[in-house]
C-alpha cells in the first residue's frame, strides 16, 4: 500500500495524482493501480506521468468504474501499487519528437525530461520536440513547455498533420490506435517508419506476463504488451 | 517442520502437497513471473498454461473483459507447444519443491492423445486434462459437455499416459456429476473442477459480441456459489479426489471448498486481485485451523452433509 500525497482535478475529466513510492520508473512504464479490496476485479494500468525516486505521479482520465474511483481519492488515502511494469521507451540522442493524443501525453512528461538530462550528459544540443493533441481543452501545456524544447498543441484536429517527419532521428508515439496508426504510414511514406515506437494500450489482467489477455502479433511473433511492450517499433506492430 | 505446516499437509491422489493451495491453469504462465513477486515454493503446486500438441498464437481481439464480481476471458489457449514446454520450462518447474501440474488441452482426439504420448517421456507430477476450454472452435470444451464423449477421451489418454490423471471439468457439462463418475470410470485419478462457464457480452454501439469469437469464459468470485455446488455435488459421488476451482479469493472461500470436499484448491482470477493473494490464502488456512485446534485439513474435508 502506498500514500496518496495528491490528487487534482485538472480538467473535468483528467486528474494527476502523487503517490509515495521509491521505485524509480523509466519513460514509458506503468504500474497497476488498485483502490479498492474485491471489485472491480482488476487493477488499472495507468502509465508513469513523473518519477523522482521518492513519489510517482499519473495523469488519468475518468472513463469508467476504476478511474472513477481513483477520481474521488484524498491526499492521506492508500493506494495499491504494482510496478514499475513494461518496457521502456529507448533511450536515443540526436532530434527526437514525442506525439501524443489525450491521455497519450502521460508517459511523455518523464520522457521529456529523461531523454533531455541523458542528452544534457552526453550530447549537448540534442532536441526534444513534443506534439500534443486534445480533443478539447489543451492540458498540462506549461508544465510540457519547461521541459520539452518546443512544444505544438492541437485542439479539435489531428495532432499528426503538424509533424514533418524527415526533420526528426526519432518518433514516439502515445495515444488512440488510429492516430499512431496515421503517423506511422506518414512517416513510412517519407521513408521514415524505422524511427518510430508506440506504446500500446491492450486490456490487462495480471500485468506482469503471465496470463496472455494482453497479447499482441507482432513481426516478431506475439508479444506481451504488459510485459515485452507498451513499447514496440511501430514496424513491429503496424506490418504485419 | 512445524506443526502449522502439518496442519496443511495433504496429498492428492498419491501426490504429497505441503499445502492444499495450488494456482489455477493460464492464470499464472508457467510461474516465472509470480517467482519474481514472492517464492512459488511456498505454494502447494502451479497448474501450466493449458498446453497443445502444436503452438498456438491463441485468438484474436479483444481476449479480457470485466463483468460484475468477475471477468471473461478469450485467450484461446495461445501456448508455445509441448515440446516448446519441454524444452523452455520444465526442467525449471521440476527444480522447484511444488507440485507440477501440467495442463493438457486439444482440438482433435489426435491432439490430446499426441500431447500426452509426447508428455510420457518427461517427469511431470500430475497431468490435468483439460477438456473444458470454451475458448478455442472445434474442440476443448466439445470433449467436456456430454458424458460419453468425455468418457472416450478419458479411456483414449488413460491408455497412452503414464502420469496421474486428473481431468479438469467444464460446468457447461450437460451433467457434470455423471461426468466425473464416468472420468472415475475410465481411471482418472481425480478432478479438477471448474473451468470457466460459457458468457458473452455485447458492443451495443457496434451491434457485435465483444469477442471475435462470440463467447467467451467467464471467472472470478460471480462463479463462486455455483462452482461450490458443483464441487459438492461431484465430491459426493466418486471415490477419487477433487480440486476445487472457481472464484476463490480469500481463506474463507477456500475452506468453504474444502468443506465441500475439496482435497485441495486452485486459485485463478484471484491471482489478477493480488499477486501473492494465495500466500494470504494459505496463512488464513492454517490461522482457521490452529484457532480450532484442528490438526489436519483432513479433519473438515467434505465436513458439509
Ligand atoms: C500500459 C497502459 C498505460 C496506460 N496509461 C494511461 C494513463 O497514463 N492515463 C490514462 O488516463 N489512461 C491510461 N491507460 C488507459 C487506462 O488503463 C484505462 O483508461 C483504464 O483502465 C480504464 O478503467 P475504468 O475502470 O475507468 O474504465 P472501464 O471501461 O470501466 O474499465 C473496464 C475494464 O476495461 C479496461 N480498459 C478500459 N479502457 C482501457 C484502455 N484504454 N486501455 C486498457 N484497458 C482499458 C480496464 O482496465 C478494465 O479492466 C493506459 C493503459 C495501458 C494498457
Ligand atoms: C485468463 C485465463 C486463462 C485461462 N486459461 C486456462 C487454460 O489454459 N487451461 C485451463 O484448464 N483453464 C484455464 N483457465 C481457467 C482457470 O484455470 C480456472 O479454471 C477458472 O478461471 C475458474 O477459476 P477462478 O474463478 O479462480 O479464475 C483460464 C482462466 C483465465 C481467467
Ligand atoms: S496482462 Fe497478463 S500477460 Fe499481460
Amino acid at each position: 500500500m502506498s500514500k496518496i500525497i495528491s490528487n487534482e482535478r485538472l480538467s473535468r475529466d483528467f486528474f494527476r495524482m502523487r503517490v509515495e513510492c521509491s521505485n524509480e520508473a523509466r519513460m514509458g512504464q506503468f504500474y497497476m493501480l488498485r483502490a479498492w479490496r474485491q471489485y472491480p476485479v482488476l487493477s488499472r494500468p495507468i502509465s508513469v506521468f513523473d518519477s523522482d525516486g521518492g513519489t510517482v505521479s499519473f495523469l488519468y482520465k475518468v472513463v469508467g468504474r476504476g478511474t472513477e474511483i481513483f477520481s474521488g481519492l484524498k491526499a492521506e488515502d492508500d493506494i495499491t501499487l504494482l510496478g514499475p511494469l513494461g518496457s521502456a521507451f529507448p533511450e536515443v540522442s540526436g532530434k527526437i519528437a514525442l506525439v501524443a493524443g489525450g491521455a497519450g501525453i502521460a508517459p511523455f512528461y518523464l520522457a521529456t525530461k529523461q531523454l533531455k538530462a541523458k542528452q544534457l550528459e552526453a550530447y549537448p544540443g540534442c532536441q526534444v520536440d513534443l506534439y500534443l493533441g486534445f480533443s478539447d481543452r489543451p492540458l498540462l501545456t506549461d508544465d510540457y513547455r519547461k521541459t520539452a524544447d518546443n512544444v505544438t498543441v492541437n485542439v479539435g484536429g489531428f495532432i499528426t498533420d503538424e509533424i514533418d517527419p524527415a526533420g526528426y532521428d526519432h518518433i514516439f508515439a502515445c495515444g488512440p490506435e488510429a492516430m499512431m496508426r496515421a503517423l506511422y504510414e506518414k512517416c513510412k511514406e517519407s521513408g521514415a517508419a524505422g524511427k518510430v515506437y508506440v506504446s500500446l494500450e491492450n486490456r490487462m489482467a495480471c500485468g506482469v506476463g503471465a496470463c496472455l489477455v494482453c497479447s499482441c502479433r507482432t513481426s516478431g511473433g506475439n508479444k506481451k504488451v504488459c510485459k515485452d511492450g507498451p513499447v514496440f517499433k511501430g514496424e513491429a506492430v503496424f506490418e504485419l | 517442520m512445524t506443526a502449522a505446516d502439518n496442519c496443511l499437509k495433504t496429498e492428492f491422489a498419491g501426490v504429497p502437497f505441503k499445502n492444499p493451495v495450488v494456482l489455477a491453469s493460464g492464470t499464472c504462465g508457467f510461474g516465472r513471473e509470480y517467482n519474481e513477486i514472492f517464492d512459488i515454493q511456498l505454494l502447494g503446486g502451479i497448474s501450466s498454461k493449458g498446453l497443445t500438441s502444436s503452438p498456438r498464437s491463441g485468438n484474436e481481439g479483444i481476449r479480457v473483459w470485466e463483468t460484475a464480481g468477475g471477468i471473461m476471458n478469450s485467450v484461446g489457449l495461445e501456448n508455445p507447444g509441448v515440446r516448446g514446454f519441454i524444452e523452455k520450462e520444465l526442467d525449471w518447474l521440476n527444480g522447484l519443491d511444488l507440485v507440477n501440474i501440467v495442463n493438457l488441452s486439444g482440438h482433435s482426439m489426435e491432439d490430446y492423445i499426441g500431447g500426452a504420448e509426447l508428455l510420457n517421456g518427461v517427469r511431470l507430477d500430475i497431468l490435468e486434462l483439460n477438456i473444458s476450454c470454451p475458448n478455442v472452435k472445434a474442440g476443448g470444451m466439445a470433449f467436456g459437455v456430454k458424458t460419453d464423449v468425455a468418457r472416450e477421451v478419458v479411456r483414449r489418454i488413460r491408455a497412452v499416459c503414464k502420469h496421474k490423471l486428473m481431468v479438469k471439468l467444464s460446468p457447461n457439462a450437460e451433467d457434470i456429476v455423471a461426468l466425473a463418475r464416468a472420468c472415475e470410470d475410465e481411471g482418472a485419478d481425480g478432478v479438477s473442477l471448474v473451468n470457466t462457464f460459457l458468457a458473452m457480452a455485447i458492443d451495443v454501439e457496434k451491434r457485435r459480441s465483444v469477442f471475435e469469437n462470440t463467447y467467451a469464459g467467464l471467472s472470478g468470485p460471480a462463479i463462486k456459489p455455483i462452482a461450490l455446488r458443483m464441487v459438492h455435488q461431484v465430491a459426493k459421488a466418486v471415490h477419487i479426489p477433487v480440486m476445487g476451482i472457481g472464484g476463490i479469493t480469500t481463506w474463507r472461500d477456500a475452506v468453504e471448498f474444502i468443506m465441500a470436499g475439496a482435497s485441495a484448491v486452485q486459485i485463478g482470477t484471484g491471482n489478477f486481485i493480488d499477486p501473492a493473494l494465495a500466500l494470504d490464502v494459505i496463512a488464513g488456512i492454517e490461522s482457521y485451523l490452529d484457532a480450532r485446534g484442528i490438526k489436519n485439513i483432513a479433519e473438515i474435508r467434505g465436513c458439509v452433509e
